[in-house]
């Protein structure tokens, strides 16, 4: 792995994704994601984040062009391993409800094989990593508030110990209050755990707070990569137009 | 009033061939409704995750619902095998009536699974077995099984009409009675056979609460 170090964890080649109806969401994307950094895919909605996101965990495959984890094309991967090898977390959460939280946040190391004990030490570990009490792993996800489903959805994702987790808009559902203190968390864990980060945002704030670098869409393009001290002195007119907006609140 | 004391009477009179002609009616729901679960749910499931099937599936066992009874029992009688005994016959129809229902309730229990919980389980590596298995199906369960429990309803009812083939049951009470113009022989068997479809309706109401995911 030494000798890798430059190597880029995922990569987007050329990648152009058309919906069957034949409408264009993505136009040649190239994109590097370094290890370790927390990647922002910010846009507005329709903008092709999430589009880009799903390319990585191959839940859309490209139309053309190609996507490399760790500098293999995953369309020659196995679906499955590369999958159980990204943490997905989502804004809805997706937590299974008819499951309690520890084997939500289980279900990835018992279909893995994991031995009980070891499932059961590691969800002990990742609640008290993301701030919940243990006592909430025999709850069902109906009985938690959202700030504490989130929570369980981000444990879940990391509780295979991941490389790479993917954040599709985690905080977007959440009020004020408890997206600031998720994302204090975010940046805390993140510190310790230097996993690779693709997060996806249409908030600026959010972008300028967690990422290591920017990267801007527009309409199926990328218009940038940037890191945000740059984002925010660009002149070039989306990241200024961008940058007034927020001045203006 | 009395003439509510003669049915009683009469039911307590005769409850050793009432007794003999409900277990004939259940044997024909039961395996009926059997073979309408270990057939239909399968099919239910390929149409709600191969969205092509969906029209067909659903589309046939529409038209055989439309059919009525008395014609299907008529339709199935040439048929090797099936025909040489009203008993399988009857079994057979009850089945392809059950079918609609059980289909379209695992068709639509799937299908209602919250994307995001779908989405979430595909993102983390599931493969489509897992998915379906621990997922899907214990989500949808408690749909399925209010589409068993039409079928259920749906059968002790027209289970009395397969006495019209000779298959038995408690339509045998009702149409002896309908020939003799003799109302308590038609109560004798509607009796008991709404008692088994209103308790049918119950249990499994009951099953459907009881595993309805929270």
């Amino acid at each position: 792995m030494e000798g890798k170090a430059n190597q880029p964890v995922i990569e987007f080649r050329e990648v152009d994704y058309s919906l069957p109806s034949g409408r264009r969401l993505l136009h040649s994307l190239n994109l590097h994601v370094q290890r370790g950094e927390t990647l922002v895919l910010l846009g507005r909605s329709g903008s092709g984040k999430t589009t880009t996101l799903k390319l990585i965990n191959r839940l859309l495959s490209p139309t053309s062009g190609e996507v490399l984890v760790n500098g293999a094309p995953i369309g020659e991967t196995d679906v499955i391993r590369l999958r159980r090898g990204i943490g997905y977390v989502i804004q809805d959460v997706g937590l299974f409800p008819h499951f309690s939280v520890e084997r939500n946040i289980g279900l990835v190391p018992r279909i893995e094989g994991w031995p009980a004990q070891r499932i059961h030490e590691r969800v002990e570990a990742l609640l008290r990593m993301v701030g919940l009490d243990a006592e909430v792993a025999a709850r069902y996800p109906h009985q938690l508030s959202g700030g504490q489903r989130q929570r369980v959805g981000v444990a879940r994702a990391l509780a295979a110990d991941p490389e790479i987790v993917l954040m599709d808009e985690p905080f977007g559902a959440l009020d004020a209050l408890t997206r600031d203190q998720l994302q204090r968390e975010f940046l805390e864990l993140q510190r310790r755990l230097n996993k690779t980060v693709v997060f996806v945002t249409h908030d600026l704030r959010e972008a300028l707070r967690l990422g290591s670098r920017i990267a801007l869409m527009d309409a199926g393009r990328l218009e940038s990569v940037l890191s945000p001290e740059d984002f925010l002195r660009s002149s070039a007119p989306l990241p200024s137009a961008l940058c007034k907006l927020l001045e203006r609140v | 009033m009395r003439s509510l004391m003669d049915i009683f009477h009469f039911l307590l009179q005769n409850h050793e061939e009432i007794l003999e002609l409900t277990v004939e009616h259940l044997w024909l729901v039961g395996i009926s409704t059997l073979l309408a679960v270990v057939i239909g749910i399968p099919l239910g499931i390929v149409s709600a995750r191969w969205p092509v099937w969906n029209r067909p599936v659903l589309g046939i066992a529409n038209i055989i619902q439309t059919v009525p009874s008395l014609a299907l029992f008529g339709f199935l009688l040439p048929v090797p095998w099936i025909g040489a005994r009203a008993d399988r016959l009857a079994i057979l129809a009850l089945t392809l009536y059950a079918l609609l229902p059980v289909i379209r309730n695992t068709y639509t229990g799937i299908r209602g699974v919250d994307p995001a919980v779908v989405e979430a389980g595909q993102g983390m590596g599931l493969t489509g077995t897992q998915l379906l298995f621990q997922v899907e199906l214990p989500l949808a369960v408690s749909v399925i099984l209010s589409g068993v429990r039409v079928a259920v309803v749906v059968s002790v009812g027209l289970a009395t009409i397969a006495a019209a083939i000779g298959a038995g049951g408690l339509g045998e009470f009702i149409f002896r009675g309908l020939a003799m113009v003799n109302n308590q022989l038609i109560l004798a068997g509607a009796i008991p056979a709404a008692v088994l479809a209103l308790s049918a309706d119950f249990g499994i109401g009951w099953l459907e609460r009881r595993l309805k995911p929270r």
